[in-house]
């Protein structure tokens, strides 16, 4: 046993008022099995619970209620969050039933769901949860008995002391449990003693989800609630300057009214996760969808351009001023202007040795140069949210990643005190950093406060393509210098994008090359970006593994020995301090992959290509095996090692890594969002090709390193590292480098 | 405005709705039936897919008024208790990671298998294509149909 009692999260175990004790809605538990419940399986509901903490309640029957604190969006931590806690509370899974907490921060502290954080944050405070919830019971059962808490132990929700022959269920020591003190500090078990933690359970929504069960906020109903979409300027750099027909749309059938939004009052500072491309927005609302998607398409309004502006945010690293530039933007100049950029020296971010030096003095020096388009989230839940406000309170239920950011907010802009603002989370139709932005929240608080009449805003696939908050394009030069016998002198990388630069200076290779040298730039956009699944990582990945892979083969080198060996530099020698990489976890995951996927003994008709990378404090690389059928690429297998410290639930994590790995590959492919005049140039699914069943990679093999470090994060590390392994596989088949993405981009379009 | 008499999961449902509306959105906004997913609107993504007399469709594009006395079957009507092979499949599987595209790819597993009792990796590759799983869950489908198939 190891002793915790550091505090974190020490306010969530105090008595909450948040749960109540009787009947709950869920009476049955689909967790214990993948077959759909049988009689014997469905659990008996409790007379009465007993709450213990923010985390769990236990039944008079021994039946537990554990509730999930972070948003779920198909990363299955709805699931493997509560797994923990029923660990350490040692239970037996068939008695848990699982909800989603609700949003409280003064409970559950930051319910985030992004950057691969979820489990990592939660690891401790959750097992504490259950721990906690353990020695409660424990001492409840010492006093019944009279024996010492220390000599009871727990087995499955059994509570049972040896000496006196006493046992007792968890469900007859709940009503006790709950009146024994918080425990200042708590043991949790080793890792060894782990019964639940490491073995796979279904997801805990898999029923409802198969059914049709009514999950998401679209589905969402309520008495009375009318329909809302917005109509948002066709281009970046326009706004909104009249509606033209406004009671023509009005007379329309089942139309209850059209208006004005703005979306931000005057002067309204921003926060970090409030990126909004158009501050004014046109509402139509109505009775239902198809009445309002005819009145939609029938609003006419006259847009203008803006003037050049700047805002403020106050974001993760406090306040910030950011430049809007003025202007129709395009895809053909972005790429001029970023060439033009790329030629003129950048930001000096990290510099090792003496790389000038180095590259003077070189016999050979290779170049490449790495780019990749914008890309939209595409969720399959298309931005959308209930919400009602009646009696100065605000209530709203929709999918977002990040609701601490997003409720300061509402309450700003509609004057309303964040203790009158209720929101629901609910089941995310997808995320990927898309939902962090939930300005959309804002518009449809906006919109019911105008209708008074609980409306559901839903966005149509066109709103939410063209909606901005774009993973942003991106281009990377990549130069290395060899001398005369092909030895590594020095590596150069100057990285930039629109409008931000994808540069982690102090990631692999820095800490390998004795002569280093890493520069960024950016330029000014009006096109909104945000957060896309492992942000900077998925561009830079791809151009860093792609430029080794070239390197490693110009160099006369296996590409994973070349790895390997500039590694074993890290780890033996490394240079500089700044080094923000584990170099023997690196390893590890090369090492594993290179097994697991027989590496060398290649299958003549297989071209391989093969990469690695380190994001969220997690290590990810791919074998990934191509053919050619018919002219076209076919993945026939990824071969994965990951390292991301102890595995909740196995078959989840295998999910989500396979999940990471069809995006890249799909996004490598076809991925691409480009712009004329502002106007994005794909809004729906015919032009903007997204992976598809035939596409997918035949067969994908995950394989975890074995170890007992603290959990990091999954859900995007096995990400970027795809895109490398593709262009490396490509070229292996074709014989031709790929820098820029999408790679097929002139392929024919699915219908 | 038209009122119409729709065959919906063996049930006879009467609707007062615009004869032009999407089978879509009289499932979810007139029936309360919202297990069926909106995703694109123009039949690029599978989302809505239903069973129109035992053929998948996508009732985003077809307006109610070409129903007419056709049985249609959702994903609410797949199954009584949630049994359908392909259902225990999918849980078997654990296919789903959000979830939203699911209904949509069952319902089109479904008709394929009834069609053809044991498809090759082709015959699921042609006849899920018209699916999008934005989470790419696409190997587990396939994983998951096979069983199906097994357990027919
Ligand atoms: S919503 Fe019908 S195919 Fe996409
Ligand atoms: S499971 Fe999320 S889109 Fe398919």
């Amino acid at each position: 046993m190891s002793i915790s009692n550091k505090s974190v999260g020490r306010r969530s175990f105090l008595k909450s008022s948040v749960t109540t004790s009787g009947g709950m809605v869920l009476g049955f538990s689909w967790l214990a099995s993948c077959r759909p419940a049988s009689k014997e399986e469905v659990l008996a509901m409790p007379e009465q619970w007993f709450d213990i903490n923010a985390y769990l309640k236990i039944g008079d029957n021994g039946v537990v209620t554990i509730y999930t604190p972070n948003p779920e969006f198909g990363q299955n931590v709805k699931t493997s969050m509560p797994m923990i806690v029923a660990e350490e509370l040692d239970v037996d899974w068939k008695k848990v039933l699982v909800e989603m907490a609700p949003y409280n921060a003064e409970l559950y502290g930051f319910q985030f769901t992004g950057g691969s954080r979820g489990i990592a944050s939660r690891w401790e405070g959750l097992r504490k949860a259950g721990a906690s919830a353990r020695h409660m019971l424990k001492e409840a059962a010492a006093q019944a008995w009279q024996v010492s808490a220390d000599e009871i132990k727990t087995t499955e929700g059994v509570l049972t002391h040896e000496g006196s022959g006493n046992s007792a269920t968890y469900g007859e020591m709940a009503a006790a449990a709950a009146q024994i003190p918080v425990p200042e500090e708590v043991e949790l078990k080793e890792v060894s003693e782990f019964k639940i933690i490491g073995h796979s359970k279904k997801n805990v929504d898999g029923k409802d989800i198969v059914t049709g069960k009514p999950l998401f906020a679209l589905d969402h109903q309520a008495e009375g609630m009318l329909i809302s979409m917005i109509v948002q300027p066709p281009a970046f750099g326009l706004r909104l300057k009249s509606i033209s027909n406004a009671d023509a749309v009005k007379a329309m059938p089942g139309i209850k009214d059209v208006f004005s939004i703005k979306t931000y009052s005057e002067g309204q500072e921003k926060g970090g996760f409030d990126t909004n491309a158009f501050p004014e927005l046109v509402a139509v609302v109505g009775n239902s969808t198809w009445e309002v998607m005819q009145a939609k398409k029938a609003l006419k309004a006259e847009w203008e351009p803006f003037a050049a502006y700047s805002e403020t945010i106050n974001g993760w690293r406090g306040s910030s001023t950011v430049n809007i530039p003025a202007g129709l933007e395009n895809t053909t100049d972005h790429k001029a202007q970023m060439e033009a950029l790329a030629a003129k020296p950048g930001n000096v971010v990290r510099r090792d040795g003496n790389p000038e030096e180095a590259f003077e003095n070189a016999a050979n020096v290779i170049e490449r140069t790495y780019s990749a388009p914008y890309l939209a989230h595409n969720c399959m839940e298309p931005v959308n949210s209930f919400a009602q406000v009646k009696d100065g309170k605000v209530f709203i239920a929709g999918p977002l990643q990040a609701p601490g950011m997003i409720e300061p907010i509402i309450s700003a802009r509609l004057g309303i005190p964040v203790e009158d603002i209720d929101i629901e989370m609910t089941r995310m139709g997808g995320g990927f950093g898309r939902r962090a932005y939930s300005h959309y929240m804002v518009e449809a608080a906006l919109i019911a406060q105008h209708v008074d009449a609980p409306i559901k805003l839903m966005y149509t696939r066109e709103d939410d393509m063209t909606n901005g908050i774009y993973r942003p394009t991106y281009q990377a030069t990549y130069r290395a210098a060899l001398d005369e016998n092909n030895n590594l002198l020095a590596i150069h990388v100057k990285a930039g994008g629109v409008p931000e630069s994808p540069l982690f200076a102090n990631r692999f290779p820095a800490g390998a090359i004795e002569n280093y040298l890493a520069e960024e730039w950016s330029i000014e956009s009006n096109i909104t970006i945000g957060a896309f699944r492992a942000p900077r990582s998925n561009f830079m990945a791809g151009a860093e593994q792609s430029f080794l892979d070239e390197l490693a083969e110009t160099m006369g080198q296996d590409p994973i020995q070349f790895r390997l060996d500039l590694l074993k530099r890290a780890i033996e020698n490394p240079v500089g301090e700044r080094n923000d990489y584990d170099a023997e976890r690196y390893t590890g995951v090369l090492e594993l992959v290179k097994e697991k996927s027989g590496w060398g003994q290649g299958d003549a008709e297989l071209h391989r290509g093969v990469s690695a990378y380190f994001c969220h404090n997690s290590y990810a690389a791919h074998v990934l095996d191509l053919s050619i059928k018919n002219g076209m690429p076919v993945v026939e297998k990824v071969t994965c090692a990951l390292d991301c410290g102890i595995v909740v639930n196995p078959d989840a994590a295998v999910n989500m890594a396979e999940g990471g790995i069809v995006d890249g590959v799909g996004n490598a492919f076809f991925g691409e969002m480009t712009f004329v005049d502002g106007m994005p140039q794909k809004n729906n699914f015919h032009q903007y090709r997204m992976i598809r069943m035939g596409e997918a990679p035949k067969k994908i093999e995950v394989h975890f390193v074995q170890n007992e470090i603290d959990p990091t994060g999954l859900g995007e590390p096995p990400f970027p590292p795809i895109f490398g392994a593709v262009a490396n596989a490509m070229y292996r088949a074709t014989g031709t480098r790929h820098y820029r993405q999408p790679f097929l981009k002139d392929q024919r379009l699915l219908g | 405005m038209a009122t119409l008499t729709l065959n919906i999961n063996g049930e006879r449902r009467q609707i007062d709705v615009d004869p032009a509306t999407p089978l879509l959105w009289v499932l979810r906004d007139n029936l309360q039936l919202v297990g069926t997913k909106y995703g694109c609107g123009i039949a690029q993504c599978g989302a809505c897919t239903v069973h129109l007399d035992k053929v998948a469709v996508r009732s985003c594009t077809l307006p109610v008024s070409a129903v007419g006395d056709k049985s249609i079957i959702t994903i609410e009507g797949l199954s009584e208790n949630g049994d359908h092979p392909v259902q225990k499949a999918w849980l078997e599987h654990d296919v789903p990671q959000c979830g939203y595209c699911q209904a949509g790819q069952i319902m089109s597993a479904a008709a394929l298998l009834k069609e053809n009792s044991k498809p090759s990796d082709e015959d699921i590759d042609a006849a899920m294509n018209g699916n999008i799983c934005r989470c790419g869950t696409y190997t587990r489908i396939k994983a998951a149909i096979k069983t199906a198939a097994e357990m027919r």
